[in-house]
């Protein structure tokens, strides 16, 4: 298992805290966990080490923000006002603030991935080549059953596939 | 006098009219999604005219839908408080969207069973709203708008985290599938409470009235999902709906039990709220929903044969604030709101006779079981 904070060396420190009657775990480094005070339990909370991980890291290339608080590049919002409120400024946010979010989703959903409704351009395409292979399935059953007229509109949906396809190979 | 929205919204006595399956426990079905644009920060964080200039974008695109056609399109700065809160009684806007003004927007359908809420927490809140258990119903409704509205408005959506909205507690799919339910003889059992509490247990959540910390007033509760990721649409539905059932099934038990084991209490309860309102001549809104929802239980149980039902919610509808300054002239204090409300209901209930006591089941051996009370 490797550290959840520096990713690099091997997670020694595993802290599981309740907060809220729910459960939260992080795995950390010797180093890490001496660096975010995780040895001391009474000055620590795991809430404030999930949602700022990468914090540090982040500070030093920004000289704007206060040491430790993230800001999203997108609209401004301060990770301290993010855990005061906690609403995001914009749909960047969720970037910006990525790496403490499974942490935090964990606390309040049923899964850490989208599970339902994708807007229709967002749909991952078939691969061109399937949908070719299961229109000519569909051909020779038309031809087969002798039912020419979805064959004609098959053997059509099939040339307009071949030639939509034909530029890009 | 009434304002462009008054004109527009049905009158009460066909607003209740509408009915739907299990509407005698089940007053609405409601399905909400939230949605949110590229490019653009959340409500709470734009800058007014950037949030003028969203309003815009997504009150085209939502007016221009056939869903839409001959509906109600207005900024939120546009529309009186009274006419919010009218909005809010007839929960076609949440009381946090009726305390938007500039920037914030509404569209509803001339059938009021669909809503789009500009700018409220989210860039679009959109809502379908049917009567009676019809969640899915609801869902598919609300499905086909934002369907439609996917190919004008580019939706913030990531393929892991789905729908992305401002507060991460409503990411993934963005829906809320809520019902609001009548639940008097649960309250009376007193076993509402144990019943929230194995509700809560499987991450659904129990409000009252109006919403998130609104008091369950007439005892009336709304059910809803809590999570949004993780899950899909239609399981969430799905889920919602049994535990709706299965609440209904609890309710009806419990009035049952009532009617066999404790009839005197409940004949009480009801003979007195009937009394109240019908004698009053100063009565608060809260007081007169906590009554008159005793009065709609005594009509489920056949205690008062010659009114109809739609009377009863009626008076649910037009007893509310906004909607008793609406058949007024002049704005009203609260005094005076109290005074009218009683004179409305002694008015309406003027001709409605006592309630039937239904002749207890024949006395068995040690008989007078609930009347022993004394």
């Amino acid at each position: 298992m490797i550290c959840s904070v520096c990713q690099k060396n091997e997670a020694k420190v595993h802290v599981t805290q309740i907060v809220d009657d729910k459960m939260q775990k992080v795995d950390l480094c010797e180093e890490c966990s001496k660096a975010k005070g995780v040895t001391d339990p009474k000055g620590f909370s795991l809430a404030d080490l999930l949602l700022g991980l990468g914090a540090s890291q982040e500070a030093e290339t920004r000289s704007v923000a206060k040491p430790g608080d993230m800001t999203c590049p997108g609209c401004g919002l301060t990770q301290s006002e993010f855990k005061k409120s906690v609403r995001f400024g914009c749909p960047q946010c969720y970037t910006a603030f990525g790496e403490g979010l499974p942490g935090m989703l964990k606390t309040m959903h049923k899964g850490l991935r989208h599970v339902g409704k994708v807007p229709t351009a967002l749909r991952p395409r078939r691969d061109p080549a399937d949908l070719l292979k299961a229109l000519n399935r569909r051909l020779e059953k038309a031809v087969e059953s002798e039912n020419f007229e979805e064959a004609a509109q098959l053997r059509d949906a099939i040339r307009a596939l071949k030639q939509s396809a034909a530029p890009a190979s | 006098m009434g304002s462009m929205l008054q004109t527009f919204l049905s009158r009460p006595s066909d607003a209740v009219r509408r009915t739907g399956p299990m509407d005698h426990i089940v007053f609405s079905s409601r399905v909400r999604l939230a949605r949110n644009i590229q490019g653009f920060s959340f409500p709470d964080r734009a800058k007014k005219p950037e949030r003028v200039r969203c309003l815009d974008t997504i009150r085209g695109a939502v007016e221009s839908l056939p869903a839409m056609l001959d509906g109600f399109s207005s900024p939120m700065d546009a529309l009186s408080a009274s006419d919010k809160q009218l909005l809010v009684e007839r929960h076609l806007i949440s009381r946090e969207h009726a305390a938007k003004s500039g920037g914030s927007g509404l569209v509803v359908d001339r059938l009021e069973s669909l809503s789009v809420m500009i700018n409220e927490e989210d860039h679009l809140r959109m809502q379908s709203l049917r009567p009676g258990l019809q969640l899915r119903e609801a869902w598919q409704a609300v499905d086909e708008v934002d369907t439609a509205l996917e190919s004008k408005l580019p939706f913030a959506f990531s393929q892991d985290l789905g729908y992305l909205t401002a507060c991460p507690t409503n990411v993934g799919t963005g829906i809320r599938v809520s019902a609001m339910l009548h639940l008097p003889g649960l309250v009376l059992a007193e076993l509402v409470n144990p019943i929230i509490q194995s509700v809560n247990k499987l991450g659904l959540a129990v409000r009252g009235l109006y919403g998130e910390g609104t008091e369950a007033l007439g005892n009336i509760f709304q059910v809803s999902n809590q999570m949004t990721l993780g899950e899909s649409e239609i399981e969430i539905v799905e889920r919602l709906s049994k535990v709706v059932n299965q609440m209904i099934e609890h309710e009806r038990n419990a009035r049952q039990k009532l009617l066999e084991e404790r009839p005197k209490v409940l004949f009480n309860h009801i003979g007195r709220a009937f009394g109240i309102l019908s004698n009053a001549h100063s009565i608060s809104s809260k007081e007169a929903m906590n009554l008159l929802s005793l009065v709609r239980l005594a009509h489920d149980l056949s205690m008062f044969p010659a009114v109809p039902r739609a009377l009863l919610d009626e008076l649910f509808l037009i007893t509310q604030p906004a909607h008793l300054q609406r058949s007024h002239t002049g704005k009203l204090g609260a005094d005076e709101r109290d005074i009218l409300r009683a004179d409305l209901l002694r008015e309406q209930l003027r001709e409605v006779p006592r309630p039937v006591t239904p002749r207890l089941t024949p006395p068995a051996a040690g008989a007078n079981r609930g009347a022993g009370e004394s």
